[in-house]
């Protein structure tokens, strides 16, 4: 397994090898993110993710099947469901942070700009530094707030202008004004939701294109999640999001689109699967499958 | 009644350790009287004309040691990486257990592997590396039979392996799971979460391990003994002939020349027991200075 290997320049070059800094484009014109005008909130934008048919397993068992969904450039996109239904398998997938799981493979495709997520060429190194994660709970390193930001743009060679990158970095996070006095001090001494905000802060201090958060609020008091809420509808405009999110308030308050997956049953099996995708309005207002409206009215799961 | 039973323990324990101190200082008293605290710097060692300094033993074994852990720390630790984050499962299942095993042979076959095997392949290596390295006067004229300290390094190196690879293992496998899928979510490789993450992280455990190897290596008497040469003498090169303090004991013991001769063996006792404890204080402290104690503790 030579995964690792970042230098890999192909002829069609799956993703752009070694270590470019990808520059983050400036936002799009300010269209609001809800339907306007009876126009869906990604008929004028870029697919970031095409995924086709994915399914995933854990050795013999299917966590995940059948799912077919694009993921649009400057949204959010929420993914809801039942616990146990796939949604962290999914998320995790899509910057294969799973490859590590002794038995997971997926089937079907995952493509991100083009570009074959799992294909021989890519390199999963390359794919994490453009697609990354925050997770459920929050996994500050055992180092100075500092160091936790400016650790990932080091390795990656971004040193120049390195104080004000992890500054950026904080202020974008809602973070700088409580920690700005005390940068050289441990990361394990803050508050939870100021933990996970270092997180989001260290995330986006490399400049990724995407953005995935596994319920990044879950672990949170409500005033944390609300800073955290908040902090969506300010990133989407540098990053494309994806949030998994097991409250449904928090999907419809910060999400574009919204998908649902359930669990599914054939015989035995029980696996999750995609059962509707759309705007988050019509997914919380107008779901046309049954399933989707008895979840989002809290009929279940 | 499990709480008296545990607190015996500890009593005896520490009964046991002070009688050890009591035996050797009241059995060394004439070599101690005679020799005082000019005994640790003094190299000489001649039985027959009363004469015994404990310097050159203190030498040999301080040198010996810090070869074995020049060569075993480094590739110790690189076997815990190995084992713990990039073995694949069959592979740590089976290496794990039997590096672990290695620490199980007892010293008196590490003695005669050192002998047969190790003697002989140092004698062969020992001109290859002066012509190479023979500016540095660790590297000095070879000698002809392999008997040296290097060879004394490397069986040391080969016992304290085991304890350095499988505590490090121990303590790599510790580091909570988020914390490297954190670093990878940056787009960090393999080798930039051991070296941001999990070496830091860990770096007082693994510290602390290697001094329990040291501490190790500081006492072994039998293993050494067959390939060191028991020469008391003072040399800068490895490739020299030299001897330690529990070497020296285990060599001579049974044969005294004098009651004094038996005496300065049990002064270099003594000095010993103060080393090892020196040594695992030393140990305490890193760990402790970190709070992996407990770790530490669990796993040794
Ligand atoms: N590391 C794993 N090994 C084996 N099975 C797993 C692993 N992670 C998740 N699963 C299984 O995959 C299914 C989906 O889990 P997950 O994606 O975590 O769901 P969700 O995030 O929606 O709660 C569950 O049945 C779970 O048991
Ligand atoms: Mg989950």
């Amino acid at each position: 397994m030579s995964v690792e290997d970042r230098t890999a320049g192909a002829p069609d070059a799956p993703l752009p090898a070694g270590r470019v800094r990808i520059r983050t484009e400036p936002s799009l014109p300010a269209i609001t993110a809800q339907a306007v005008n009876g126009r869906s909130a990604h008929e004028t934008r870029e697919a970031v993710f095409d995924i086709r048919d994915l399914a995933a397993y854990y050795g013999a068992n299917c966590a995940l099947a059948g799912t077919t969904l694009r993921i649009y450039r400057n949204l959010v996109t929420a993914v809801i469901g039942p616990s146990g239904c796939g949604k962290s398998t999914f998320i995790r997938s899509l910057n294969r942070m799973n490859d590590a799981i002794p038995g997971f493979r997926v089937t079907g495709q995952i493509q991100y700009h083009g570009h074959d997520v799992y294909g021989s060429r890519a390199n999963r190194v390359e794919v994490r530094r453009r697609i990354g994660m925050v997770f459920q709970k929050p996994n500050p390193f055992p180092k100075s707030i500092f160091d936790n930001v400016a650790w990932a743009p080091r390795n990656l060679g971004m040193k120049r202008r390195l104080a004000d990158r992890v500054e950026q970095a904080l202020i974008q996070a809602a973070l700088w004004d409580e920690v700005k006095d005390r940068l050289h001090d441990s990361a394990l001494g803050l508050s939870g939701g100021q933990q996970q905000r270092l997180c989001i802060a260290r995330a986006i201090a490399v400049e990724p294109d995407v953005l995935l958060l596994d319920e990044p609020a879950s672990a949170l008091d409500p005033v944390s999640t609300a800073s955290i809420e908040d902090l969506m509808h300010n990133l989407k405009h540098r990053f494309t999001i994806v949030i998994v999110t097991h409250n449904m308030q928090q999907a419809a308050r910060v999400a574009d689109r919204t998908a649902f997956f359930s669990l599914d049953t054939a015989g035995p099996e029980r696996f999750g699967t995609l059962v509707e995708y759309g705007d988050t309005e019509t997914i919380f207002r107008g779901a046309s499958d049954s399933r989707t409206r008895d979840y989002v009215a809290g009929r279940f799961g | 009644m499990l709480f008296g039973l545990c607190a015996v323990a500890g009593v005896i324990v520490v009964l046991t350790l002070v009688d050890v101190v009591y035996q050797l200082a009241s059995n060394g008293s004439e070599a101690i009287n005679r020799f005082g605290l000019g005994f640790l710097i003094h190299t000489a060692w001649k039985p027959g004309f009363n004469t015994e300094g404990a310097g050159a033993l203190i030498y040999g074994t301080a040198f010996s040691s810090l070869i074995a852990l020049v060569l075993a720390a480094p590739l110790g630790i690189a076997i815990g990486l190995y084992l713990s984050m990039m073995a694949p499962r069959r592979v740590r299942a089976v290496v794990g257990p039997l590096v672990e095993m290695l620490a199980a042979v007892p010293s008196i076959i590490y003695g005669f592997w050192g002998l047969v095997v190790l003697v002989p392949f140092v004698d062969h290596l020992e001109p290859g590396l002066h012509s190479a390295l023979g500016f540095i006067p660790l590297f000095g004229q070879p000698t002809t039979t392999g008997i040296s300290l290097l060879s004394a390094g490397i069986v040391l190196a080969v016992m304290v392996l085991p304890i350095i690879s499988a505590l490090s293992r121990d303590l790599f496998l510790t580091v909570p799971r988020e914390l490297k899928e954190g670093a990878e979510a940056l787009g960090a490789t393999r080798w930039e979460v051991i070296r941001g993450i999990v070496l830091p992280s860990t770096a007082s455990g693994v510290g602390a391990a290697v001094v329990l190897g040291l501490g190790r290596a500081l006492g072994e008497a039998i293993a050494v003994s067959f390939v060191i040469g028991d020469v008391s003498a003072i040399h800068g090169s490895v490739f020299q002939p030299a001897s330690t303090a529990a070497e020296r004991i285990a060599n001579q013991f049974q044969g005294p020349v004098n009651a004094l001769h038996l005496s300065a063996m049990f002064y270099v006792g003594l000095v010993l027991v103060a080393i090892g404890m020196l040594t695992s204080i030393a140990a305490r402290m890193i760990a402790g200075r970190f709070d992996v104690q407990r770790t530490i503790g669990t796993i040794y």
